[in-house]
């Protein structure tokens, strides 16, 4: 990855702001516990793999275990796909319970690249969703997490993004209950999950 | 051709044990080389390896090559301030006496430009250079996409 300064200062002034904007929250979701603090619901109008507009409204009832990535990602994003695969696996007749989601923060590479082809290939039951950019952009902020595209010219198309690699749990009335720091063994999450059904 | 030999002889053996082999080149001991399976070659592929330095000198990984890739590279997983990226990693330091993982979240070969799908099963092989001890190939078992790792009973970790 090469930066220049300029590209340095300014990555590090939209990391630091959206720390700032999600300090609080951010610091103590982070480590992986639950979070006290105002209940917040956060909410997306994204497309589907079949530009099928999907929004968090007719999810109510369900668990959504969202998490936020790009199919070009090799490491970070499979090992947590892997996992919300085992978690529905596992939860047996209670996946019903529980909708997973994947958005696209690199939604047209992606729509090109396939979606459907992407989440089906860890666990049909995850829903794979890329939006146009602004509503990608809206629905990130309303989970209070960052990305943002990174120049890499040894990258696929010259760029790779960065992005907040948690999972997080909203529950059936859409607010927000924690984030699962990267890493969480899929049990861990499994009984958190089961603990709340 | 020599790729090729080595790939042919280690495809004729147990495909489940073939990421446990172990290659020694001087002071190195290179093992549990593992990939997931692509969707198709239009998405980047990874490579994962443990190297251990039973030496008394410091050495460092500098770079690999593979055939199925066009451009593969080092890169570090780094999560920082709850935002994870991936720098270029220019080295991979391997010190005297220790152990190295490339592993899922950490370091990571990345295989970009892909000639083809890395399918379950195949087996690729992978050429590593080492500041010290020069240019090792060793054969790299193609894992599912949900895969943690190779499951050796006795590897070095
Ligand atoms: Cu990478």
């Amino acid at each position: 990855m090469r930066l220049s300064h300029l590209q340095i200062i300014l990555w590090v002034a939209a990391a630091a702001a959206a720390i700032a904007f999600a300090a609080l929250r951010w610091s103590s979701a982070t480590d992986g516990k639950a979070v006290a603090g105002p209940a917040f619901t956060p909410s997306f109008t994204l497309a589907d793999s079949e530009g099928r507009v999907r929004t968090t409204a007719e999810f109510r009832g369900k668990f959504l275990l969202v998490f936020f990535g790009f199919t070009s990602c090799p490491d970070v994003c499979p090992t947590t796909l892997s996992e919300v695969a085992q978690i529905m696996d596992d939860l047996g007749s209670d996946a019903a319970l529980v909708q997973p989601i994947f958005i696209s923060i690199d939604p047209d590479r992606d729509r090109q690249l396939g979606l459907a082809e992407y989440t089906t290939a860890f666990h049909p039951s995850i829903l794979g969703l890329a939006g146009s950019e602004a509503d990608t952009r809206s629905a990130a902020a309303s989970f209070k997490i960052f990305y943002g595209r990174e120049t890499d010219s040894s990258a696929p198309d010259g760029y790779t993004m960065a992005h907040s690699p948690g999972l997080f749990l909203i529950d059936p009335n859409g607010e927000w209950l924690r984030q699962f720091g990267f890493g969480t063994p899929a049990a861990e999450i499994l009984s958190d999950l089961q603990s709340r059904f | 051709m020599n790729h090729f030999l080595l790939a042919a002889a280690l495809a004729l053996t147990a495909p489940a044990a073939m990421a446990c082999e172990t290659v020694v080149v001087g002071d190195l001991t290179v093992e549990n080389a593992w990939s997931k399976a692509t969707i198709g070659a239009g998405r980047p592929g990874v490579f994962y390896v443990v190297i251990t330095n039973t030496g008394s000198t410091d050495d460092a990984l500098l770079g690999i090559a593979s055939p199925v890739a066009g451009m593969p590279m080092l890169h570090e997983t780094v999560i920082q301030d709850g935002v994870a990226s991936m720098p270029h990693a220019m080295s991979i330091p391997v010190p005297a006496g220790q152990s190295v993982q490339l592993s899922p979240g950490g370091y990571h070969g990345m295989l970009m430009g892909l000639t083809t799908a890395l399918k379950e099963g195949d087996s690729f092989p992978v050429t590593l250079s080492f500041e010290k001890a020069g240019e090792v190939t060793v054969n790299v078992e193609v894992l599912s996409l949900r895969a943690e790792g190779p499951d050796c009973a006795d590897a070095g970790q």
